[in-house]
């Protein structure tokens, strides 16, 4: 059997052997990764002129090498650098064990335009398995990158690749007791392009991707109250659309981005509401006197999963977003179960569980199980990557908190340390179109 | 005097010695042209210009009470055990001298701010740290202050003022904040 599957293996992890992907703003170390990665040769693409402001291969390679499913040989070690397919002698990669082979061709097409083009090769019948020619520009090089390492990941492991998705996060700076600079910034997957969208002297918390991709909904303090606005990524409008007395946070985006789930706390403690975002209405879900809040919608949109304490401590409920009856969803699972969110199949829960330290959990929803898939004991902020394979948290490091991934059944692990500041509250945003 | 209140008195000297100037210095950016929005600055709540104002106006009694280190009015935060939001015995002489104040001097507002410390996930912290500041709201009301003259907020797990991870800095930062203006 030539291709191993990993089935619940996604965008993260490393072979045998310690790896480091290249330093981005936000540095990635790779803690525990999986055998069997396919053996894959990457040949610098073509080009003549002036250098281009990315090297395609290496970004292809280094998104390969951080899902962990891939071992790409290093640059130095390539027998030969065919850009063409009659260039390539099929023997030579096959005697140094390679599955296969990717080449590439770049031209510029004027105005800063450039079209890319690759194929993917099988070493061993010498067969494509896919081509293709991409218009792209220099300002997009990267993006374009990271599709072809989508396209080469599902072509050899008949899954989704997200390499061109994007997370936002929320770094602190703390320089001492109340003074200290919050910064809600989207970087890509890979930790490249970091931008803030949003600095401020007063706390920024509980991003949310609109699922088109195009919004994002946090929490904001800069009005001495939190206040919740949806902010377009592309233009930096934003709108305040939910504020007043009391806790107004917890944003969560409808599956159709046409509502928000929120909690305020304006009718005496926290409760579910859900905002019509065109005419601003308001509906609300709960009128127990506990704490509800972090609300989040499944992805069918016809449940929403929260958290509420009125049994005594957090445990997580369900309701319609009509409102109505709300039954109680963790069982047997300890003393604390908060901050649920849906796997993009609907079957099951990803959420915070504590009890002498806090884990991630995944909570089945059809057996009503739940098992711990990481090991920290400070681990917060899941959030579950769009494919379904990894999630995505915050958890205690060696220099304070750090964003870290895991896969699904928890073999897989990785750090994404950022250099500058503390980071937190992690997003895992949609696949781009 | 015990650890605990020596702390106490430490954490609300360091609250005091921080400026509490919170201007905003915020900007949302796009891929687009950096747009600097005009947003206003809250309130600036400088409370060592505040303080030298109350004793050169010699308001009396009132504000030198305030200013007094032996007061209990001095205490101006109150912690709170682990998971709980019930005011400790230890705090009650604080909060009754509060309102005491308060009712004594309708004309002032104060707001109390909640906190909670970071363990758990930082939207329910945000509700235990607002249960906090409606605890001591709820016992200020009860011992003599008018509800209008007191505001509430929350800031979770935010806003620590120990950034350890163990439980000394977590009882520091388990606390409600009472802030004149």
């Amino acid at each position: 059997m030539r291709f191993i599957f990993a089935l619940s293996l996604m965008l993260v992890g490393l072979s045998a052997g310690a790896q480091t992907a290249p330093k981005g703003p936000l540095e990635i170390r790779i803690t525990q990764g999986v055998e069997g990665a396919l053996p894959i040769a990457i040949v610098p693409f073509a080009w003549s002129g002036s250098p281009l402001p990315e090297d395609i291969a290496q970004v292809i390679s280094n998104d390969l090498t951080r899902s962990g499913s891939f071992e790409p040989m290093p640059r130095e070690d390539l027998p030969s650098q065919p850009t063409d397919v009659a260039q390539v002698n099929f023997k030579d990669w096959r005697v140094l064990g390679m599955d296969n082979l990717v080449i590439g061709r770049i031209s510029a097409t004027g105005d800063g335009g450039y079209l890319v083009e690759f194929r993917l090769l099988d070493v061993f019948t010498g067969k494509q398995i896919a081509g293709f020619q991409i218009p792209s520009h220099v300002s997009n090089l990267r993006l374009t990158a990271h599709h072809i390492s989508d396209i080469i990941y599902e072509a050899l492991l008949k899954t989704k690749g997200a390499f061109s998705t994007r997370i936002a996060y929320v770094t602190v700076e703390r320089r001492g007791p109340k003074d200290a600079t919050y910064r809600l910034q989207i970087a890509d997957a890979d930790g490249y392009n970091a931008k803030t969208i949003l600095e401020s002297r007063q706390p920024v918390l509980s991003p949310a991707w609109s699922p088109d991709g195009n919004r994002l909904a946090y929490v904001s303090f800069e009005e001495r109250n939190s206040a919740i606005y949806v902010q377009d990524v592309r233009t930096g409008q934003r709108q305040k659309v939910v504020s007043g007395a009391g806790i107004n946070s917890s944003p969560a985006f409808s599956p159709d981005g046409q509502r928000l789930a929120v909690t305020r706390s304006k009718e005496g403690n926290p409760d579910i509401y859900v905002v019509e975002l065109g005419s601003g209405q308001q509906t609300r879900l709960t009128t127990d006197g506990g704490i509800d809040t972090e609300p989040a919608w499944s992805p069918d949109g016809q449940t929403i999963v929260f958290t509420s304490d009125r049994g005594g401590s957090p445990q997580i409920y369900r309701v319609s977003p009509a409102g109505g009856p709300q039954q109680r969803v963790t069982f047997n699972a300890g003393d604390y179960n908060a901050r649920a969110s849906y796997s993009p199949d609907g079957k099951s829960l990803v959420l915070v569980n504590g009890g002498g330290g806090f884990r991630i959990a995944i909570h089945d929803l059809e057996t009503g199980r739940s098992r711990t898939i990481t090991g920290g004991s400070l681990d917060e902020y899941p959030s579950f990557e769009q494919k379904g394979s990894m999630i995505i948290y915050a958890t205690m490091g060696g220099r304070g908190t750090e964003l870290a991934a895991t896969s699904v059944d928890g073999t897989v692990k990785q750090r994404l340390a950022l250099q500058r500041g503390q980071v937190r509250e992690p997003a895992w945003g949609p696949f781009r179109k | 005097m015990t650890r605990l209140v020596r702390n106490a008195i430490l954490a609300a000297l360091v609250v005091f010695g921080v400026s509490g100037c919170s201007s905003l210095d915020k900007k949302s950016t796009g891929s687009a042209a950096v747009e600097n929005r005009g947003i206003s600055n809250g309130e600036m709540t400088d409370i060592d210009a505040a303080r030298s104002q109350g004793m050169e106006d010699g308001a009396g009694a009132g504000a030198s009470a305030l200013n007094d280190p032996n007061s209990p009015l001095s205490t101006r935060v109150i912690y709170f055990d682990y998971d709980s939001t019930t005011i400790r015995g230890d705090f009650e002489g604080v909060v009754q001298a509060h309102a005491s104040y308060l009712a004594a001097n309708p004309g002032t507002s104060i707001a109390l701010e909640g906190h909670a410390d970071e363990r758990g996930t930082p939207e329910y912290n945000l509700a235990l740290g607002e249960r906090r500041a409606l605890a001591v709201r709820r016992q200020l009301v009860l011992l003599g202050a008018n509800a209008g003259q007191i505001r509430t907020v929350s800031y979770g797990e935010e806003r620590p003022v120990a950034e350890g991870h163990d439980e000394q800095a977590y009882s520091l930062n388990r606390r409600v904040e009472i802030v004149y203006p």
